[in-house]
């Protein structure tokens, strides 16, 4: 922070000469679904608040953005916007369980438990594979409910 | 790196001695957001989320809106403390006072127009017809 001058101590070694773990990537996924959710997930909880307070236009307008357009000649711009808000929210929803699945780790972490590597390796497995398992039974869900 | 002596501390460098608040904070608004936002996905995956009228109705009812502004609250705590840390891993010199500046009115004026909005969808008086607020 403070360094004016170029480093000229050696560096540690960095990501790409360890081999890749489960709890490496159980690690890197937790600050990515976090940041993701902090700053897409946020904004979008915000635009839609803004949208029901806005009234039935605005609510309908942020839906056909984001979700279907219900109008016969949909724009270019919403042909877009419809798989994009889709690709976000399904995106949001793996964050949100990886993230969930994720900080519970870290509260069993925080107790000192779960170091051992079979138990690591072992939970930041079933972290990951339960985050996808949570997120497509969520659409499945949604989905019937649709059909 | 300065750690503990006077010109150290006066250079910013070494324990800024907030760093188990930091740790604490965090673990307390993640215990928040497993309940908050625990409600609101449940919610949301329930809801005709088609149907604004639906969704006014479920967002005005006084405990509903009383989740959604603690949530607001712990959410955007939570996510303060995290882009801090992140910020603090990647974004080094001058930018990392900009970054920091940005984050908090992020966080500060997100929290603030997600209350406000809870607070006019909750407290709009009932009008009939279209327009509504």
């Amino acid at each position: 922070m403070a360094g004016n001058k170029p480093n000229t101590r050696p560096r540690a070694p960095h990501l790409q000469v360890y081999k890749w773990g489960p709890a490496m990537a159980v690690s890197i996924l937790h600050r990515a679904s976090g940041d993701g959710l902090a700053i897409v997930g946020a904004c979008l909880f915000l635009w839609w608040l803004g949208a029901i307070a806005a009234g039935p236009d605005a609510y309908a307008a942020f839906v056909a953005c984001i979700w279907h357009d219900p109008s016969p000649e949909i724009s270019l711009f919403h042909q877009i916007t419809n798989i994009l808000g889709k690709v976000v929210l399904v995106g949001l929803t793996w964050a949100f369980f990886q993230h969930l699945f994720s900080g519970l780790r870290h509260f069993v972490l925080d107790a000192g438990a779960g170091y051992e590597l079979k138990s690591n390796k072992l939970w930041s497995t079933l972290v990951i594979a339960g985050g996808v398992f949570a997120t497509a039974a969520t659409w499945l869900y949604i989905l019937a409910g649709a059909l | 790196m300065g750690n503990g002596t006077h010109l150290g501390k006066v250079r910013g460098l070494g324990s800024s001695g907030h760093g188990s608040q930091h740790w604490l904070q965090q673990r307390l608004t993640a215990l928040g957001n497993i309940l908050l936002v625990g409600f609101f996905v449940v919610s949301l995956i329930r809801l005709p989320l088609g149907d604004h009228a639906a969704v006014l109705r479920w967002a005005a009812d006084p405990m509903v809106a009383l989740a959604l502004i603690l949530m607001v609250v712990s959410v955007f705590w939570h996510l303060r403390l995290g882009l801090t840390v992140l910020i603090e891993d990647y974004v080094h010199g001058p930018m990392l006072l900009l970054a920091t500046v940005l984050l908090n009115f992020y966080a500060i004026g997100g929290a603030a127009y997600g209350i406000f909005t809870i607070a006019r969808i909750a407290l709009a008086p009932v009008v009939a017809g279209p327009g509504g607020m």
